[in-house]
């Protein structure tokens, strides 16, 4: 199959392009950008007027619900909704049920995504045996059953000792630890951020040193072991500023943000609004903007979907009892376009945290995965095209994902997908 | 974000919070119970505005007082009264909320009285009822107790006369107090002069300032010269974490004696929610003293919950 992309604005943020180029793709990869080579005849030629050519969205975190979930959310309804959003590869937290703690999970978890034949999925391995913050999982096994590096998702490490052997354990084997810096005591029986607005509406607190604490005692034990660390969904001000002096420091130390809290804060919880039930919770307008400038100075790496498929049930409940999470792979590259507009960044520079930095992240910790996130000749043609212009309502009716949940329900966002190529197949096609 | 306490024509149509009440709404409402007080020394202690009507006491906390006062104030409207003690029902078996409200809807439930452990529960149904159909918040977490609230302010304004001189204490613990957040919303919406909170820095919430209180930790300070003292009461099971030591110790430095109380003015007068701790929040010689004025609050709270029911029952 090859494909010819014509009359396109391609946008290319690892090569910093963005200019009206042609794409040629053949035998899965792309072949060149710019002008056609030679004696290159295409099976299909597609009028890119009027949209832009992005590398397909790499998302740090998406949780597909499978194995264990799948009232909740497939892997088939979710990766349909990941290429409507232009995101082609997914980075899996290992919080499935049972947890992705054994090679034979992974592999069925992979051959399964294989069947489906739609994006890259990257599943993270359990740290610690069933996500109990006790015994090392067999990392190596696990590496060899695909996972990209490995992550205690959302439960804690209370014991600080199992913290210090798993980090040495994948030093010793060079993988990279995932690890959301929360406090276990601190953030106990909380729901939203500490401060006057949880103060008012009566909701416990997580303050904002469960996040700063996590953090010390993690690049404290990274200093005397040196693994590599991703960090997941920072939440706080204080928390970007630790992870900025770390890296001037020198800690191979990377990081993301979830995508709702680039735009969000506390008070747009409303009057219990359990669609911003989420972790780490919504904090204060200070520590928005301060993720906004990490965003931008690139002390934060990557912004993810965080994307986690939640049903009616556990929705329609009052806030503190219902559960975390939002609907986000369609909404990912819309809320980057969002904020690309609101911060007035260049387009190269904003979508570059969810392409070529977040895949700058994944080949940190396993340099041995294929490249992804970028439009250079010989990558793999794994792209989007998009309509920057377009507007679009979320709701039920534009929404593929089986959750229907997010903060963002019923707001207009900007850039809607058109189609969506992986190994140069056209994948997902949607009419203007 | 419309307010979802008020219906298109800025009448209350549900009672889930005092925050952001307009004042003439709680004066209202205070001006309403007044008209209902009288009716307690009558022989016929009945009226009927909301004959024909059905209320519902959803309690999915246990509570004996304040659903007794709701019952006898629903009684005194002349409504149908239904008490549904969820404990020990659907959410045992495992229904949700959600669907505990449409089954009952549909047994042309026409007012809601609502009392959860969950803070915004109340806000969740009064989204999900059918128009016509009133909440009223009964006490949900630690978010609000409005009904209290009102009674408070109620028994002050008795006492008082007027709002604006006032300096009032709201004394122990704020934490986990949805009255002392109902009562600051209040007296900072009726124009107090001061409202202070007073409790040991475990039982201070963050952001007090940001709702108009001045914070002590010293009840000699807070208390000094104060008009009224709202005394909380303090569970148990806040002595089992890190959050007090002791009742002793607590009674120590913030349970209310006759000592302590002679920082207030001399006319001050002593409040509480109930049900008291005696020697651990407040002590006997105070409680039953000549400033308390606690068993005064029972009795309006009957006038004030009659009040809200026929208030919000009205709206159209």
């Amino acid at each position: 199959m090859k494909l010819h992309i014509k009359n396109g604005r391609l946008v290319d943020p690892a090569a910093g392009v963005d200019e009206q180029r042609d794409l040629y793709v053949a035998g899965g990869r792309i072949v060149a950008a710019g002008r056609a080579p030679d004696g290159f005849e295409a099976n299909r030629t597609v009028d890119a007027a009027g949209l832009a050519v992005l590398p397909g969205l790499v998302d740090l975190a998406a949780r597909l619900r499978e194995p264990g979930f799948e009232y909740r959310a497939t892997l088939e309804t979710e990766m349909r909704a990941a290429l409507a959003g232009g995101v082609t590869s997914l980075v899996l937290p290992p919080d499935t049920d049972p947890p992705l703690d054994e090679p034979g999970l992974v592999e069925m978890l992979k051959h399964r995504a294989r069947q489906l034949n739609h994006a890259h999925l990257y599943p993270l391995g359990a740290m610690t045996v069933g996500l109990k913050g006790e015994v090392v999982t067999e990392m190596a096994e696990l590496t060899e059953a695909g996972c990209v590096a490995f992550s205690q998702a959302d439960v804690p490490v209370v014991d600080s000792t199992v913290l210090l052997r798993t980090m040495q354990y994948a030093r010793t084997f060079g993988y990279a630890l995932w690890l959301r810096p929360q406090d276990p005591w601190l953030s106990r029986g909380g729901v939203a951020a500490s401060g006057p607005y949880a103060s008012r509406l009566g909701l416990a607190g997580i303050p904002v040193q469960a996040e700063t604490v996590a953090l010390h005692t993690l690049f404290e034990l990274q200093r005397s072991v040196g693994a590599r660390i991703h960090l997941c969904r920072l939440s706080s001000a204080a928390g970007l500023e630790l992870v900025r002096a770390a890296r001037r420091e020198g800690l191979p130390v990377t990081c993301d943000v979830s995508a709702n809290h680039v735009h969000l804060t506390d008070v747009d919880i409303g009057y219990y609004d359990s669609n911003y039930r989420l972790e780490p919770p919504l904090r204060g307008q200070r520590d928005r903007d301060a993720i906004r400038a990490a965003l931008a100075d690139g002390t934060v790496d990557a912004i993810c979907s965080d994307h986690t498929p939640v049903d009616d049930d556990g929705k329609m409940l009052p806030f503190g009892e219902a559960e975390p999470g939002a609907t986000g792979l369609e909404l990912l590259l819309s809320l980057t376009l969002k904020w690309a507009e609101e911060a007035r960044l260049p387009l190269v520079q904003a979508l570059q945290r969810v392409t070529a930095g977040p895949a700058a992240v994944l080949a940190a910790g396993a340099p041995a995965m294929p490249a992804c996130g970028r439009l250079s000749v010989g990558s793999p043609a794994d792209f989007c095209l998009v309509d920057l212009d377009a507007r679009w309502r979320v709701g039920r009716d534009t929404l593929l994902s089986q959750s229907v949940h997010t903060p963002f329900d019923g707001m207009e966002l900007p850039g809607r997908v058109r189609a969506t190529v992986v190994g140069g197949r056209m994948v997902w096609e949607q009419d203007a | 974000m419309a307010n979802p306490q008020l219906n298109r024509n800025g009448e209350l149509t549900h009672l889930l919070t005092t925050e952001g009440l307009p004042r003439d709404i709680l004066t209202h409402i205070l001006d309403t119970a007044q008209t209902f007080v009288p009716l307690a020394d009558r022989d016929v202690k009945k009226v009927p505005l909301l004959r024909g009507k059905s209320v519902f006491n959803l309690f999915f906390e246990n509570s004996t007082r304040t659903r007794t006062t709701f019952e006898i104030a629903a009684q005194r409207l002349s409504a149908d009264v239904f008490n549904l003690n969820i404990n020990v029902s659907s959410a045992a078996k495992g229904e949700s909320l959600l669907d505990t409200i449409a089954n009952l809807s549909a047994m042309q439930a026409d007012l809601f009285v609502v009392r959860h452990e969950a803070s915004g529960a109340p806000h969740l149904i009064a989204r999900h009822v059918a128009p016509h159909v009133h909440v009223v918040n009964a006490g949900d977490g630690r978010h609000a107790h409005p009904t209290q609230a009102l009674l408070d302010m109620y028994t002050i304004r008795h006492f008082k006369k007027d709002f604006s001189n006032l300096t009032v204490a709201i004394v122990g613990d704020i934490l986990h107090s949805r009255v002392a957040r109902s009562d600051i919303h209040a007296l900072t919406t009726l124009g107090v002069a001061e409202v202070r909170a007073v409790g040991p820095l475990t039982l201070l919430p963050g952001g007090l300032e940001q709702m108009g209180v001045r914070v002590f930790t010293d009840m000699q300070e807070g208390l000094k010269d104060v008009d009224v003292v709202i005394m909380l009461r303090l569970q148990n099971e806040r002595m089992r974490g890190a959050l007090l030591p002791s009742a002793h110790e607590y009674f120590k430095q913030y349970g209310l004696t006759r000592d302590k109380l002679a920082a207030a003015r001399p006319d001050a007068i002593v409040m509480h929610p109930g049900p008291m701790n005696r020697g651990v929040e407040i002590d006997s010689a105070v409680a039953d003293g000549p400033q308390a004025v606690i068993l005064n609050q029972v009795t309006f709270g009957i006038a004030v919950r009659m009040a809200v029911m026929s208030i919000v029952a009205s709206a159209g």
